[in-house]
C-alpha cells in the first residue's frame, strides 16, 4: 500500500484528525500541571474516540439507517452502520460522568489544598510525608 | 421485604440468574438513595450482596462441571444481542467478588462509622453496591463493549469511594484524582482497541470476535487493537510500569474500600485480561506477536522484585500491603506468560487465594486504624498484646502471603513453580522462590512491630469490635482452610482454566 498518495491522506482525513486530537488530549493530560487543564485534555482525548467511532460507521454515500415501516427497502441504497454511533452515545455519557466527577474532585482538592496546581499540591504532600516519617529515625533494627 | 423478592425469583426464575446477578445490586443501589435512612442503607446493602452471593453460588454449581449458561438480554440472540455467558472461569470470579462483598459489609459498619461523617454514609453503601454491580457486570458479560460500560460503572464509583478517605487524610483526594486520570486513559485505550477490532470483524460478541479474528492475526488493525486493549486493561490491573495510581489509592482510601478493592477490583481486571488473551485472541497470537517475551515476562519479574523490595521499606501497613499487591499481580502475570494449563490454573488459584489473603490483611489494617488511629508501624508497636485476635489473624494472612505450606498462598506459589519447571524454565522457578524471601522480610517486619516492640503509649488500645473480628477471622481461617482443602479451589481453577482455553476454540453456543 502506498501511504503518501493524496487519496490516502484525504481519504482518511477523519482518522488523521482523530489521531491528532487524541495525541493533543493525551499530551495535555501528561504535560499540564493545572488540574482543570488535565481534565480538559482528558475530555479532548475522549472526544477524539467519539470521532473515531463515528467515522467507523460511516459508509461513503451511505444514508441514515432508517428502514421504511413496511420493510420494503431499496437494496440499492447504502445505509451507514448505526451500531458504532449508538455505542458512542454510551461513551459520551461516560465521558460526561468522568468530567463532572473530575471537576467535583478538583473543587474538593482546592478546598483542602488551596491550590489546583500539581507542583504546589505535591509540595504540600511532601511536607506531610516528611512530618510523618522524620520522627521515626530511631526505629530499631528493620528488615 | 427484599429477601422475599429474592427468594421468589431464585425459586421461579432460575433461568434468569445471570441477569439477577447484576440487577440485585443495581436496583438496590438507587433504592438506598431513595430511602435515605442510614440504618436501612446498611441492611439493604447487606441483603443485596448476600443475595447476589447466593446467585453466584447457584451459577457456580451449574457450570462447575464444564457447562455454560448463556443468557440473551431481552431475547436478542447473540452475536447481535448482548449475551451474558457464565462458564467456570467467570462463575469462580463472581463467587469471589460477591463473597468478599458479603463479608466486607458486616465489617464495614463500624469502620465506615468511624472513618466517614454520618451524612455520607448512606451514599457510601449505595456506591459500594454500584461498584459491585460494575465488577460483576464486567465479569459476567460476553459482549466486549459491555465490558467497557461496566468497567466505567465500577471505576467511577471506585473514584468516589477512594475520595471518601479525605475525611481522614486529604491525600485521598489527589489519589482519587490521579486514579481517575489513569483509569479513564486506560478505559479509553480499551475502547480504541475495541474500535479497531470492530473495524476488522464487525462484531462485539467475544466468541464471535474469536471466530472472526482467527484468520486475521497478520492484520495491522488487529495488532493495534490488541496493543490498545492490553495497555488499557494493564492500567486497570496495575501491571508494573502502569501501577502508579495504586499505592496512594490503597493507602488513603477508607479501610473498607481498600479491602474491597484489593480483593476484587484488580482480580476482575486480571480476569478481563485472561478473557481477552485466551478467549478473544488465541494463545497462538500471543506467541506470534512475542507479547510474552517483551511485556509479560520482564514486567512480571520486575513487579515481583521491585514491588516486594519497596514493600520492605514502607512504614505504613496499608502502603506496604499495596506494594505487596503489586508484587502478587506480578505472579499472576507470570502464570499467564507461561502459557500452559498449569500456569493458567496457578494464575486463577492465585487470584482467589490472594483475594482472601489480602482481604484478611487489609481488614486487620482497618481494625488497627479504628482502634489506634493509624496504620503506621509506630502506632502498631506492641499491638500484638493489646489486640491479640486482630494481630493473630493478620499474622495468618501474612504467612499466607509468603506462601508457607499449610496456607492458601502456598498452593498457588507451588503451582506456579511447577508450571515454570514444566516448561523447563528453572531460573524463573528460582526467582519465584527468591521473591518469596522478600515477602518474608516485609511480613517479618510487621510481626516484629506487632509482637516484639514495646508500645509507645499506655494500654488504652482495646481489641477490635466483634463485628470486625468475625469477618477478619473468617478470611484468616479461609486462608488456612484453602491451604489444606486444596481440592475445592484446585477443581474450580482447573475447570476455569479449561473453560478459558475452550473459549479459544470459538464456540458460539
Amino acid at each position: 500500500m502506498n501511504f503518501f498518495t493524496a487519496d490516502f491522506i484525504l481519504g482518511h482525513l477523519n482518522y488523521w484528525l482523530f489521531t491528532i486530537l487524541m495525541m493533543t488530549g493525551l499530551y495535555i493530560v501528561i504535560s499540564k500541571g493545572n488540574l482543570v487543564k488535565k481534565i480538559v485534555g482528558l475530555n479532548i482525548f475522549q472526544t477524539s474516540v467519539f470521532m473515531f467511532y463515528i467515522s467507523m460507521g460511516k459508509i461513503s454515500g451511505g444514508t441514515a439507517p432508517i428502514f421504511p415501516l413496511d420493510g420494503n427497502y431499496d437494496p440499492e441504497i447504502a445505509y451507514s452502520n448505526p451500531l458504532p454511533h449508538v455505542l458512542i452515545l454510551t461513551a459520551i455519557v461516560v465521558g460526561i460522568a468522568t468530567t463532572s466527577l473530575g471537576l467535583a474532585l478538583i473543587i474538593r482538592i482546592r478546598e483542602e489544598y488551596h491550590s489546583i496546581e500539581e507542583t504546589e499540591i505535591t509540595e504540600i504532600e511532601d511536607t506531610i510525608f516528611l512530618s510523618e516519617h522524620l520522627p521515626i529515625a530511631s526505629q530499631g533494627e528493620s528488615i | 421485604m427484599a429477601t422475599q423478592t429474592v427468594h421468589y425469583t431464585t425459586m421461579a426464575l432460575t433461568d434468569h440468574l445471570p441477569i439477577l446477578q447484576i440487577l440485585i445490586p443495581f436496583i438496590a443501589a438507587p433504592l438506598i438513595v431513595f430511602i435515605g435512612r442510614r440504618e436501612l442503607a446498611w441492611a439493604i446493602a447487606f441483603i443485596a450482596s448476600a443475595a447476589s452471593f447466593v446467585v453466584a453460588c447457584l451459577l457456580l454449581s451449574q457450570v462447575i462441571g464444564g457447562g455454560i449458561v448463556s443468557y440473551h438480554i431481552g431475547g436478542w440472540a447473540p452475536p447481535l444481542g448482548i449475551e451474558y455467558r457464565v462458564d467456570a472461569a467467570n462463575a469462580f470470579v463472581l463467587f469471589l467478588v460477591t463473597g468478599i462483598a458479603t463479608l466486607v459489609l458486616p465489617y464495614a459498619r463500624k469502620s465506615v462509622g468511624a472513618e466517614m461523617p454520618e451524612r455520607t454514609q448512606t451514599l457510601f453503601y449505595s456506591l459500594f453496591l454500584l461498584c459491585l454491580t460494575g465488577l460483576l457486570g464486567v465479569t459476567i458479560t460476553a459482549d466486549a463493549f459491555n465490558v467497557f460500560v461496566f468497567l466505567e460503572i465500577s471505576s467511577l464509583s471506585t473514584y468516589v469511594l477512594i475520595a471518601q478517605g479525605s475525611y481522614r487524610d486529604k491525600r485521598a483526594l489527589t489519589a482519587s484524582f490521579n486514579y481517575l486520570i489513569m483509569g479513564t486513559i486506560g478505559a479509553t485505550f480499551f475502547i480504541i482497541g475495541l474500535g479497531f477490532l470492530y473495524m476488522a470483524t464487525g462484531t462485539l460478541n467475544m466468541a464471535d470476535l474469536a471466530d472472526r479474528l482467527s484468520g486475521q492475526y497478520e492484520s495491522r488493525t488487529v495488532r493495534a487493537g490488541f496493543a490498545f486493549i492490553l495497555v488499557g486493561i494493564g492500567l486497570k490491573v496495575a501491571i508494573f510500569p502502569m501501577h502508579f495510581w495504586l499505592p496512594n489509592a490503597y493507602t488513603y482510601a477508607p479501610s473498607v474500600v481498600t479491602t474491597f478493592l484489593a480483593a476484587t477490583a484488580t482480580k476482575v481486571a486480571i480476569y478481563v485480561l485472561l478473557r481477552f488473551i485466551f478467549s478473544v485472541f488465541q494463545p497462538a497470537f500471543l506467541s506470534e506477536t512475542s507479547t510474552l517475551e517483551v511485556i509479560f515476562y520482564p514486567f512480571a519479574l520486575l513487579a515481583m522484585f521491585a514491588a516486594s523490595f519497596t514493600a520492605i521499606f514502607q512504614r505504613d501497613l496499608k502502603r506496604m500491603l499495596a506494594y505487596s499487591s503489586l508484587a502478587q499481580i506480578g505472579y499472576m502475570l507470570l502464570g499467564i506468560a507461561l502459557l500452559s494449563e498449569t500456569g493458567l490454573v496457578a494464575t486463577i488459584i492465585h487470584l482467589f487465594n490472594h483475594g482472601i489473603t489480602k482481604a484478611a490483611l487489609f481488614m486487620g489494617a482497618g481494625a488497627y486504624v479504628l482502634q489506634s488511629g493509624s496504620s503506621f508501624y509506630t502506632q502498631l508497636q506492641g499491638l500484638g498484646k493489646t489486640m491479640p485476635w486482630t494481630s493473630a489473624a493478620v499474622v495468618i494472612g501474612g504467612v499466607s502471603l509468603i506462601g508457607v505450606p499449610g496456607t492458601a498462598g502456598f498452593l498457588s506459589k507451588w503451582l506456579l513453580v511447577q508450571a515454570a519447571l514444566e516448561q523447563g524454565y528453572w531460573p524463573i522457578a528460582m526467582l519465584i522462590v527468591a521473591s518469596s524471601l522478600l515477602a518474608v522480610a516485609y511480613v517479618w517486619r510487621l510481626v516484629e512491630t506487632l509482637y516484639l516492640s514495646t508500645p509507645h503509649r499506655g494500654q488504652t488500645i482495646q481489641e477490635a469490635p466483634l463485628s470486625m473480628l468475625l469477618p477478619l477471622w473468617i478470611m484468616a481461617l479461609a486462608c488456612i482452610y484453602f491451604g489444606f482443602e486444596t481440592d475445592i479451589t484446585l477443581g474450580a481453577a482447573k475447570a476455569a482454566a479449561q473453560a478459558l482455553l475452550a473459549g479459544s476454540s470459538g464456540l458460539l453456543h
